[in-house]
């Protein structure tokens, strides 16, 4: 599993994955700009344009439509110009909005600022007030400070901020409740600087970016219900007019002349909808998790671009699962990361093949590829060929691989409690993979999920059927998965590092475990992980990966005993040997390289003690040694005395 | 289960408690005389000071607020100058129109929300999305006061579909159909802006729960791909996206008044707002309290449902 999540996780960090929204994404924000700085603009000049008065009324004109002469946007019911009106309503409604935001921002930032600093009472306090004023619908809260108050668009306004504050005081306390704690903090406070000081000058920097995203996204909202309280008549009165306000009296005189409803209206929507788009632009720059495009849904099988024309040797009769050059890559932005760069791989039947290498060389990706579990996007299988008892995988359509997936192939993961779903019970998981593939009632599922429980040694399996995953342990959890993976006689399991989240003891059972109904269920595995230990515990042979091939395969008793290979080597001196206090774990030097930047030559090369010059030349073929085993390595460590490292 | 809504009732209890406190200090603590509002402005000093002892605003706050709870849990919630009867009567009548309406809303903006989400993460990027994600942005930037203008001309007016005001029919209606009849806009004005809301969260919920390990397995049991989606995934992303649509019933149950007054719904918004030109403090008071504490209540709900979703909650 590793290598998919990692590489979606530094994906998901570098950039966005469709560059197409991207640029939309920036498009619109770049709309919202304009649009937002020609209604500032119009706004801030309205005394300078040559506009008629705004209050100027003139009952002969009364209700012109648009286009009518001198009137662009037509008159109202008193005869006033409606553009002219729209541009100094537009003044007041921003410079309305915006206070609102500016006065909402400073209180509620002071509010969080305040309680996430000081944490303990005066946090719970403040926090409980917080809440109770969230326990109110929003717009009731400024109806009753208006109320209160009276009618008029500085009350609206003082209404607006107020109700406001407590979305400024959560989002700038959770964050100052975090920095609080941080040692930059303490440093300051060490150096004697008051707590105003540190408020100010360690702590605001840190916070504004959060209350400038909090202010983006709140001020259409707060110009949006300020125009909502002048539209019900309790903002601006007459003669001020704010849009809300033209709104509203524009309904009066709906049924004969509606533009002077929906010009107004439309301003006000043209006005939020520019601030919107900018406010998510401004998000997306400020707090990039939050980012739209960030998130991609992988489809239900990994997308599948063969080269035209490539051709692999003859399926290899017998085996269980023939692997022939598989490349399977992931499509960053404009970058191709070549995860897996062809692969071999050939399992016996009732073979158990153990997948080897350390994070991210590859191997879950392998695997997953198997039955197209590599998530699309970013992932594609782009060479190769899968074949499953000689039947071509990779021209197999998706009903025949949703039938073999959980049927003739099916798969343990890593983690058992992720990978278990939290809403179903252990038994209605169980019922479901049994009832996708056999022809059976549920009551009759529900006796078959019993007795795989049964199988796999959980005690009590009627009860454990209604249990929830949060309620077993870790080793329950991947009995539980084990169970669900032989629930239609699989004859190819996938598993991926189905031990690494368990704690020893619990490892050595679930090993003993899978072992032992590999022999009941005649099933073939393919098992994948980073520890040789648990290898010399199972597998019959073992294939080692690095950045994305093959690099030795042998016994498992061969390879362990005398590797070929410097890398397997070094691999295998990170495990520690019981009763060998002394001896040393060589972590192994320098990291793997990147799978999008691999080296000319062989990809183990920088880090190994043994390279040569020709090490860093051309392609190195994975060579047969005899017995069945074969090394990708120009030197390889058998039938070879041992010789002094010439680059260490 | 029945401890745990039991747990989350008394959980509220403290908050009802917080809600009257609130109601009761912004309408006694900022200045404005109710006297005053009452008698009209040319009222003498004596008559506004005999008023305001009958009222029983002469006595110290803590105690005016002991009476006023205790008369609170006896049903009165004082009486309706410019109505002349009893607020409590009023607001609860009013109250029920407001249901009925802010329910519709929350139901409509549920449904299509949810949809909407789901067929945007679906299809992401495809035409679907796109269409989704337009009318989610025109949605949460469209006033709800004006929409509803746009729909009367244009499905009353124009097209005489709807009818533009009022809950039934002055002649002749009062059923069921009669009522539906003439919530079908109100109601639709009233979810716009929820469903955009719901929407885009749905989707954005859905994207997350369908990258966890949880669908691949499912994926690796050989489920189709719609018993992937509409029963692993969508169950999944809907217990996030619950609290929020309890979030939204404080939304619609506040914006219904835009939406009574355009369309001329007898609720309580529609109450509110007269209430306030006419400077009624003990009704808005009142219904405040009332739609108040329904918004808690809706929350409460939604706690309850999301826990019947997720077992991991209900301990």
């Amino acid at each position: 599993m590793s290598a998919t999540i990692e590489t979606a996780k530094s994906a998901r960090r570098s950039c966005r994955p469709d560059a197409i929204r991207l640029m939309l994404n920036n498009r619109l924000a770049t709309a919202g700009l304009v649009i937002l700085a020609f209604m500032t603009a119009l706004a801030l000049l309205a005394p300078l344009l040559p506009l008629a008065a705004p209050d100027a009324t003139a009952p002969a004109q009364r209700l012109l439509r648009p286009f009518a002469e001198g009137h662009l946007l037509g008159t109202d019911a008193l005869g006033r110009d409606i553009l002219s009106r729209i541009v100094w309503g537009l003044r007041v409604s921003l410079a309305v909005g915006i206070s609102a935001t500016l006065i909402a921002a400073f209180f509620g930032s002071l509010i969080g600022l305040v309680a996430g600093y000081a944490g303990g009472r005066t946090d719970t306090l403040l926090m409980r007030g917080i809440d109770m004023l969230m326990a109110f619908p929003y717009i009731l809260l400024a109806l009753a400070i208006v109320a209160v108050l009276g009618p008029g668009l500085i009350n609206a306004l003082y209404a607006i901020a107020a109700v406001n504050i407590p979305f400024f005081a959560r989002n700038i306390r959770g964050v100052t409740l975090g920095l609080a704690r941080r040692e930059f903090v303490d440093a300051a406070r060490l150096s004697g600087k008051s707590h105003t000081r540190i408020l100010t000058s360690e702590i605001l920097p840190n916070v504004m970016p959060v209350i400038v995203v909090t202010m983006s996204t709140t001020v259409g909202w707060m110009i949006l219900e300020t125009a909502g309280l002048s539209f019900l008549g309790l903002g601006a009165q007459p003669p001020q007019a704010d849009l809300g306000s033209m709104l509203g009296d524009g309904r009066r005189v709906l049924f004969n002349a509606p533009h002077v409803a929906l010009m107004p209206g439309i301003a006000i929507f043209l006005l939020v909808m520019s601030i919107n788009l900018l406010g998510d632009g401004i998000r997306d720059v400020l707090d990039p998790r939050l980012k739209s495009g960030a998130l991609t849904r992988p489809v239900a099988r990994t997308a599948i671009e063969l080269p035209a024309g490539e051709t692999h040797a003859d399926p290899v009769p017998g085996a269980v699962l023939d692997v022939a050059g598989l490349k399977t890559q992931f499509q960053i932005g404009s970058k191709t990361l070549h995860a897996v760069g062809g692969v071999d791989l050939l399992l016996g039947e009732t073979e158990c093949l153990g997948l080897v290498g350390e994070s991210g060389s590859g191997k879950s990706v392998t695997a997953m590829s198997i039955m197209g579990l590599v998530p699309t996007p970013p992932g594609r299988i782009a060479g190769g060929a899968i074949r499953l008892k000689g039947e071509d995988l990779l021209a197999a359509s998706d009903a025949r691989i949703r039938q073999l997936r959980g049927g003739a192939v099916s798969h343990v993961f890593q983690d058992p409690l992720s990978t278990l779903h939290p809403l179903f019970t252990v038994g209605d998981q169980i019922i479901e993979a049994i009832r996708a593939h056999q022809p059976v009632g549920h009551a009759q599922a529900r006796e078959r999920a019993k007795a795989l429980l049964a199988l796999v040694r959980i005690p009590n399996p009627e009860q454990r059927l209604d249990a929830w995953p949060h309620e077993l342990s870790g080793g329950m959890r991947q009995r539980v998965c084990i169970a669900m993976a032989l629930a239609n006689d699989a004859e190819l399991l996938i598993a991926d590092e189905p031990t690494t989240a368990l704690d020893v003891t619990v490892q050595a059972q679930i090993l003993a475990l899978m072992n032992k109904l590999r022999h009941e269920k005649q099933a073939s595995i393919l098992f994948i992980t980073h520890d040789f230990g648990v290898v010399s515990a199972l597998c019959d042979r073992v294939a080692v990966m690095y950045a994305g091939r093959i690099v030795e395969t042998g016994t498992t008793e061969q390879v362990l005993e005398s590797p070929a290979h410097p890398y397997t080597r070094k691999l295998i001196d990170c495990v520690p040997v019981l009763g060998e206090p002394e001896r040393r774990l060589d972590a192994i030097e320098g990291l793997p390289p990147s799978v999008d930047d691999l080296p000319e030559g062989c990809a183990f090369a920088p880090r190994c003690p043994r390279v040569q010059p020709e090490c860093r030349r051309g392609e190195i073929a994975l060579d047969p040694l005899g017995d069945g085993r074969a090394a990708r390595c120009l030197f390889p460590l058998v039938n070879d005395t041992e010789r002094p490292a010439t680059d260490a | 289960m029945i401890a745990y809504i039991a747990k989350r009732l008394l959980a509220a209890i403290p908050v009802l408690f917080g809600l009257t406190l609130i109601v009761f200090l912004i309408m006694a603590l900022i200045p404005g005389d109710p006297a005053t509002a009452i008698l009209g402005n040319f009222a003498t000093p004596e008559n506004v000071a005999r008023l305001n002892a009958q009222l029983g605003l002469d006595k110290p706050l803590p105690q005016r607020y002991l009476i006023w709870l205790g008369n609170l849990f006896q049903g009165d919630l004082g009486r309706s100058f410019a109505l002349n009867r009893p607020v409590l009567d009023e607001v609860l009548e009013r109250f029920q129109a407001t249901l009925i309406l802010a329910g519709a809303a929350l139901l409509l903006c549920s449904i299509f929300g949810l949809l909407a989400g789901i067929v945007s993460a679906v299809r992401q990027f495809g035409w679907a999305d796109r269409v989704v994600t337009l009318l989610v942005l025109i949605g949460i930037s469209t006033p709800s006061f004006f929409l509803g203008l746009l729909l009367i001309l244009f499905f009353a007016v124009d097209l005489r579909w709807f009818p533009a005001s009022g809950m039934y029919a002055i002649y002749g209606g009062g059923d069921l159909p009669d009522l539906l009849y003439h919530l079908v806009m109100p109601a639709v004005t009233l979810a716009a802006v929820a469903t955009g809301v719901i929407a885009r969260l749905t989707r954005t919920a859905m994207l997350e729960v369908l990258r966890q390990d949880y669908i691949r397995t499912a994926r690796a049991k050989g489920l189709s791909e719609r018993r992937v989606i509409y029963r692993h995934a969508f169950k999944a992303a809907l217990v996030s996206v619950i609290p929020v649509i309890g979030i939204q019933a404080g939304f619609v149950l506040g914006g219904a008044v835009y939406i009574e007054t355009v369309f001329q719904w007898p609720g309580i918004g529609a109450m509110l707002v007269n209430a306030i030109s006419t400077r009624d403090i003990l009704l808005v008071q009142g219904g405040v309290l009332v739609v108040a504490a329904s918004y808690v209540l809706f929350n409460l709900a939604a706690d309850v449902i999301q826990s019947t979703l997720d077992p991991r909650l209900r301990r």
